[in-house]
């Protein structure tokens, strides 16, 4: 049947490309048909490899579904469709075109069955999805979008390179296991962990989401990160440095979390302690912690792009989006305000809520395989995660102290968007069989035993007494317009600091030079004195970066040929 | 909407309710600890009330770490704008 020969991605491309060419009703019709279509047709296609073709020397597999591939590729269909429905009423050309080529590829990448393939569409994803924060239209976002797309572009030169050094190594392209084995291991494995917000690496994440638009960033919270968390679980699946990896990424974002005033910054750093759940599973690499990590995946895709949603919601309606400045929305969003409690459940992993159902997995696995330091981590990380994202969210925006903020309710495709993934949220927390069904392996866990649910209530309930006693006490850190450094603080501030400095010093040799050559008084003299390190700071910011990616290019291009 | 309308978390009653509510719903937890049987996979889960005494103290430790981080991590919220934003017409430079 000719219908089998299509990749998934192919109808979002086609479609971007219609989306380009018409406009209104129709483009809106168009870009809804998409994903639900390509979900029937992904639907009918049975596992298996349909494309394969010979270039140059390397064998090709551009399209290849297997049972690991192809429950991302449901749930990407599913977070493309809400995506969309939540952003109908925004009139962008570049938004609705990016959104679309940016969900195409991040299909694209889980289906890719080699590396080469799988890094042109890892360096697509990069590109399509740089558009959602530039279209925010500020400067700020302009220069995030560009660290943003730095490191992204970075992550696939190493990718590439890692993928060279693999073919000339085993004469394959294929992308199976990988292991921590060789420059070849070490150079994806790092492409994967900057993609995934390993700790150190993350801060793309934290600031660009915040900064993409209010519908880009739920189009940006589903896929990269779950396209790097699927390539882990295909190529480091068992690998134990995973684990330690993981139970950090849980726990060092929460405090980065409480004291952030940016309420999608929040989300942001909740993000990384959600992959972290995966990563910490595809470290343990039993089948139950695998399940748990896809599973998490799944979920964490719906439910954080929920609270996504409901904090876009907010911002789309009030212009603002600090802790600080919001407060009692309640009164005027009460809709929104559930959905966002719906969202907040999942995450904090209540019983009936999705989150919980996935989630105990990986604790499970890690207390089964005996991690019991990791373990209690993972505890604290979900303690912490209610903490922040739980709490936090839906407290300093929709109740806290009034604001004075009065508003109505989003357009209404956004409530519907929100609701289609709330009552995922809790159908998946209902109904877990439905989803533990489609997991790589075959699912032999009850979440809702005593011991599961009584632990989940007293570690949940007793976190938000302590939320209640810090608040009453006095003792809970306000909401302040701040920043808090982090990782970026390295590229953002010590290295342009340093440069600016060895340029500074440079023009000083120079001038001193100049003097002692030129007479005093000469045409060149007045030039030199009017060089202000001013003028060549404008620069330095994207001039050391376009330098360090140069000269990574040129270790990726020794390593290549050593 | 009607601004001057009292709503329900304007209302002190309805706060101390649900505080109330959070109180014994917490008490119910804890004693559930002794009644119901739990599986034991870890050494303190042992211990009553694990569960409940590891989130609450897990939270405030995380608040009162988080207290002790944010002075000496916290900046003015322009602290990187300052810098990378500057228009090139002599606006705000930092020197």
């Amino acid at each position: 049947m000719w219908m089998l020969e299509i990749p998934p991605f192919v109808p979002f491309y086609l479609g971007a490309l219609l989306a380009l060419l018409t406009r209104g009703r129709l483009r809106a019709l168009l870009m809804l048909a998409v994903p639900v279509l390509g979900a029937l047709h992904l639907w009918q296609v049975p596992e298996g490899i349909y494309w394969q073709f010979t270039l140059l020397d390397f064998e090709l597999t551009p399209y290849r579904i297997d049972r690991l591939s192809v429950l991302f590729g449901y749930v990407f269909h599913i977070a493309a469709l809400i995506a969309i429905v939540y952003s109908l009423h925004v009139r962008d050309t570049l938004q609705q075109v990016s959104g679309l080529l940016y969900a195409g590829s991040a299909l694209g990448a889980v289906f890719a069955g080699d590396l080469l393939t799988l890094f042109v569409f890892w360096e697509l994803l990069a590109f399509s999805s740089v558009f959602l924060v530039w279209a925010r239209r500020t400067p700020r976002a302009y220069v995030t979008g560009m660290r943003y797309l730095v490191i992204q572009a970075l992550s696939g030169l190493l990718l590439l390179a890692g993928a060279l050094i693999y073919f000339r190594e085993h004469q394959t392209l294929a992308f199976d296991f990988i292991g921590l084995e060789g420059a070849y291991g070490w150079l994806i494995f790092l492409a994967l962990g900057l993609k995934c917000a390993f700790p150190l690496l993350h801060n793309w994440l934290t600031e660009a989401y915040p900064e993409a638009t209010p519908t880009g960033t739920v189009f940006l919270s589903a896929f990269t990160t779950k396209v790097a968390v699927y390539a882990l679980a295909r190529g480091y699946p068992g690998t134990e440095l995973l684990v330690y990896i993981g139970a950090i990424m849980t726990c060092f974002p929460i405090f980065y979390a409480v004291i952030e005033n940016d309420l999608r910054r929040v989300l942001a750093y909740s993000m990384i302690n959600q992959v972290g759940f995966m990563v910490c599973g595809i470290g343990i690499g039993t089948a139950l912690a695998i399940n748990g990590a896809v599973a998490h995946a799944f979920n964490d895709i719906i439910f954080k792009g929920l609270l996504f949603m409901a904090m876009g919601a907010v911002l789309h309606m009030t212009g603002r989006m600090n802790g600080s400045d919001l407060g009692g929305l309640y009164k005027s969003m009460p809709k929104t305000a559930m959905l966002c409690i719906v969202g907040a459940a999942s995450i904090s992993a209540f019983p009936l809520f999705s989150g919980f159902v996935s989630k105990s997995m990986v604790m499970s696995a890690a207390l089964e395989n005996g991690y019991g330091w990791i373990w209690l981590m993972l505890l604290f990380a979900s303690a912490g995660v209610f903490h922040h994202a739980g709490i936090k969210i839906p407290y300093f925006a929709f109740f806290a102290h009034d604001s004075g903020i009065r508003t109505t309710e989003p357009p209404v495709n956004m409530l519907i968007a929100m609701s289609i993934a709330a009552v995922l949220c809790i159908a998946v927390g209902v109904y877990p069989q439905v989803l533990y069904h489609l997991l790589p392996f075959a699912p032999e866990y009850t979440p809702y035993d005593t011991t599961h649910v009584l632990a989940q209530m007293q570690l949940l309930f007793f976190s938000a007494l302590a939320f209640v006693w810090l608040n009453l006490r006095g003792l809970y850190p306000p909401e302040l317009r701040s920043v808090n450094l982090d990782a970026e603080w390295l590229y953002r501030r010590a290295a342009p600091r340093t440069l600016g400095f060895c340029f500074s010093l440079m023009c000083r040799v120079a001038t001193v030079l100049r003097a002692l050559v030129v007479k005093p008084g000469s045409v060149l003299r007045n030039y030199s004195s009017q060089v202000d390190v001013r003028m060549l700071r404008h620069s330095v910011m994207t001039g050391s970066m376009v330098m360090w990616v140069m000269v990574f290019l040129a270790v990726c291009l020794f390593i290549g040929f050593v | 909407m009607n601004d001057q309308r009292r709503h329900f978390f304007d209302k002190p009653e309805n706060i101390r309710l649900i505080l109330r509510t959070l109180y014994i719903v917490c008490t119910g937890l804890f004693v559930l600890d002794f009644i119901l049987h739990r599986h034991v996979a870890h050494s303190w889960e042992n211990l009553p009330g694990f569960y409940a005494i590891y989130g609450f103290v897990g939270c405030v430790i995380l608040v009162l770490i988080d207290k002790w981080m944010r002075t000496f991590l916290m900046r003015d919220e322009d602290y990187y704008d300052r810098r990378e934003l500057e228009d090139g017409e002599g606006g705000n430079v930092d020197a």
